[in-house]
This record gives structure tokens, sequence and C-alpha cells, in this order.
């Protein structure tokens, strides 16, 4: 894993589960991977990896059943859905709005940018 | 575990190398050691496995003095050196000779990282090439199991894959009960390895701070306005990076080669900034 400059550690694995969840990679009621392969997987303290760990956990993301490992939650990909989907709006759009009224680029502009794309991977 | 109390040391006609050092390092941490060339590093390394003595003051492994090189001490600690010589032996024959010292020794797990390291037990070890002696060299360190391992720049001479199955190795080797200590000038090869960071300067430590600490207390980052007050030091280049106090802002991921540069030049303002945390929280 390549890391960011700026964002903790933590967090960009925090990013990482985020995505396999997302991808379905990692189901619900699932057991994930234990802390220490994760902190192989992406070659970190594994203190750091703990971290993470108890991050999702505090959001229910993720929850452990003692000595057997941890799982993803019941409802841990609509979970994971929300926050990502806040994130996105509350701070990827205002940069990109603040870049569209810089370069004037309107919302048709986007949605003819957007369809575009569409067609080309049909 | 490693307990450095007062520790001078100097060559023969030379100026002091470690003056007045105090150190503890506990288990469960991977500690940085960092500092400029001919700083300090390895000599303490050295003093911390027996192989100087220090001048004055004393460093003390598991409770035992570490010059005594009482052998329930040192069965404890492994030191992969930067420069070494190793004997012509094939490395099944090095593992056989050199294991009985190391009560703890896995021979599962040495003949597993041989074989990741892309070695094999009959080569001569030495007709292998820098790098590929040093991988034997760590090979067998981590699978000594011992308490304390130390080891000095251990990605010099490692090719890019190989300095990422070491880090892949080292995040699989530390538990609870470890205590790791890597002297690096390669601090992006291992930032992501380390928790706790000791810097040396001027015969000094000047810096020893958990990495936790050091996100709490400091933001690393460009500061949008350059008069910025909470600037604790900042790079003069062009889009330059700064280290601010870091109040109410969101936490960055700590930046070793700025915190090391900012820390030989303005090492009494930083370390009163995390000096004050831990006042504020109580910790």
């Amino acid at each position: 894993m390549d890391f960011d400059n700026g964002k903790p550690i933590y967090l960009q694995i925090v990013d990482f589960f985020y995505e396999n969840i997302l991808i379905k990679r990692w189901k619900e009621d699932e057991r994930i991977p234990s802390v220490r392969e994760v902190a192989m997987m992406v070659e970190v303290n594994p203190n750091t990896a703990i971290r993470a760990f108890n991050h999702l956990q505090d959001l229910e993301v993720i929850y452990n059943k003692r000595g057997i490992g941890y799982f993803v939650s019941e409802n841990g990909y609509a979970k994971v859905l929300d926050i990502k989907r806040k994130e996105f709006m509350q701070h990827m759009l205002p940069d990109v709005f603040k870049k569209m009224i810089l370069l004037n680029i309107s919302f048709d502009d986007l949605k003819n940018t957007y369809n575009q794309q569409e067609n080309e991977k049909k | 575990m490693l307990t450095v109390r007062q520790l001078n040391f100097y060559y023969p006609n030379s100026r002091p190398v470690l003056k007045s050092i105090n150190l503890d390092l506990h288990k469960g941490n991977i500690y940085g050691l960092f500092g400029k060339n001919g700083e300090g590093k390895s000599t303490l390394m050295k003093i911390m496995t027996g192989l100087l003595f220090p001048k004055s003051g004393t460093c003390a492994l598991l409770g035992e003095s570490t010059k005594k090189r009482n052998v329930e001490a040192l069965q404890h600690v492994f030191f992969v050196p930067e420069d070494f010589e190793l004997p012509s032996l094939s490395i099944a024959t090095f593992e056989k000779v050199q294991s009985p010292f190391y009560p703890k020794f896995s021979k599962e797990q040495f003949y597993e990282l041989i074989e990741e390291f892309k070695l094999s037990p009959a080569n001569i070890i030495s007709k292998l090439s820098f790098g590929q002696k040093k991988k034997v060299l760590i090979a067998f360190g981590l699978s000594t199991n011992t308490k304390v391992l130390l080891m000095d720049e251990p990605t010099n001479g490692l090719d890019i894959p190989s300095k990422s199955q070491f880090r892949k190795v080292m995040a699989s080797a530390v538990d609870e009960g470890t205590c790791i200590v890597i002297s690096t000038h390669q601090v992006r090869d291992l930032h992501s390895l380390i928790n706790h960071v000791v810097i040396l300067d001027n015969a000094h430590v000047v810096f020893n701070q958990s990495l936790e600490t050091v996100s709490e207390g400091l933001w690393f980052g460009k500061a949008l306005n350059p008069e910025e007050p909470s600037i604790l030091y900042s790079e003069s280049s062009f889009g330059g990076k700064t280290i601010l106090t870091r109040n109410d802002r969101e936490e960055t991921e700590v930046d070793l080669e700025l915190l090391f540069n900012g820390v030989l030049s303005e090492p009494n303002k930083i370390n009163t900034v995390l000096k004050n945390i831990h006042h504020g929280t109580g910790v």
C-alpha cells in the first residue's frame, strides 16, 4: 500500500476496509483478516492496524467475536455506504464546485461528459 | 527492557560521542533511532549489546548491566549491525552453529524467511551479495525471537522488492513481548513500522516521543498562511512544508523527515509543545 502524505495511516487503512466492503469482497457477517494479517498486508506496525480496527468497531462497521476474530457487521455495507456518501458530499464536492466555478464549467458540461463516458463504457 | 542511565562514551582521542544519555525502551514498540552521521547511533546499539562499554553511567538489559556480558541477558538480545563479516558456511550450517545460543530460536520460522527472501539453505554465505548476506542475518535475527532486537540500517543493501518484504516480515514479527530498535537514514522505507522516535544530536538525546503523542500535538503539511502564528518550523523551499501546533486541526500523518529536520533546528519549541499536551491531558 502506498501512503498519502497527510492522511494518518490508520485512516488510510480504514479506507482500505471501506473499499473491500463496498466492492463486496468482504461480505456482511463474514470474517475479515486479523490485525496481524492486515498489518502484514499493508506493511505497518500492528499498533497502527489496531487503531484502524478500533475506529471501525466504534463506528459499528465491524465487530469482534472474542477468540474468533473480526467480522463485518450485519448492516456493515449500509453503514459504509452512508459514511462514504457523506464524505463525498461534504468533502469532495465542495472542491469540485470550487474548480467548476474557477474553470467556468457548467452543470450541463458535467452532464455531457458524464453521459459521454458512460456511452464509451458500453 | 533496556534502561540507559547517565551514559557517557567517547572513543580514544575524540570528542564525546554520547553524553549523559537516559533512555527507557519498553516492549511492544518499534523504536526509530535517528541522528545525523556520526551522532552515535551505532555506538549506542553496540553498548546496548555489550560490544562496547560505557565510560561512565549504565546500560541494563532486563536489569542486567550489558557490559557484564551475562549469558542469561545476552540470549535475549540480537543485533543486526550495518557492516558484518559472516563465515564461509552454508546457511544451514550457520543456523546449526549459531541457533543454540538463543533458547527461543525457531528453525521453522528461519527457513520460511530464507525462502521468502529467495535464498536456499545450501547457499554458501560468503559467496552471496551484500544484500543477500544482510537478509540471512535479518532472517536469523527475527527467528531468534529475542526480547530485544536491534537493527542498524537494516534496509541498506536491500533491493526494492526486498524492502517491502522486510516491512511485511517486521509487521508480523512484533508482538507485545518484543522491543525492536531500528536505526536508519532511510526514513521512507520504515516510517509505517515505527511507533516511537528517538533522535540523537550533538551527543544528546534531543527527542524521545511516541508517534501517538507527536500526532496529537503537531500538525504536518503546507500552511496556507506563511505568517500563521502556530508555525513551529517551516522549510523554505517552494510550497515548503511546515510543522504547526495542532490545536483543533485534523490529525495528519507524521512526516518523519520533516520532524527530524524540525527537531534539529527547533528542539525547544517542539519539545515544549509536546510536553504541554502531556500535562494538559494528565497522561
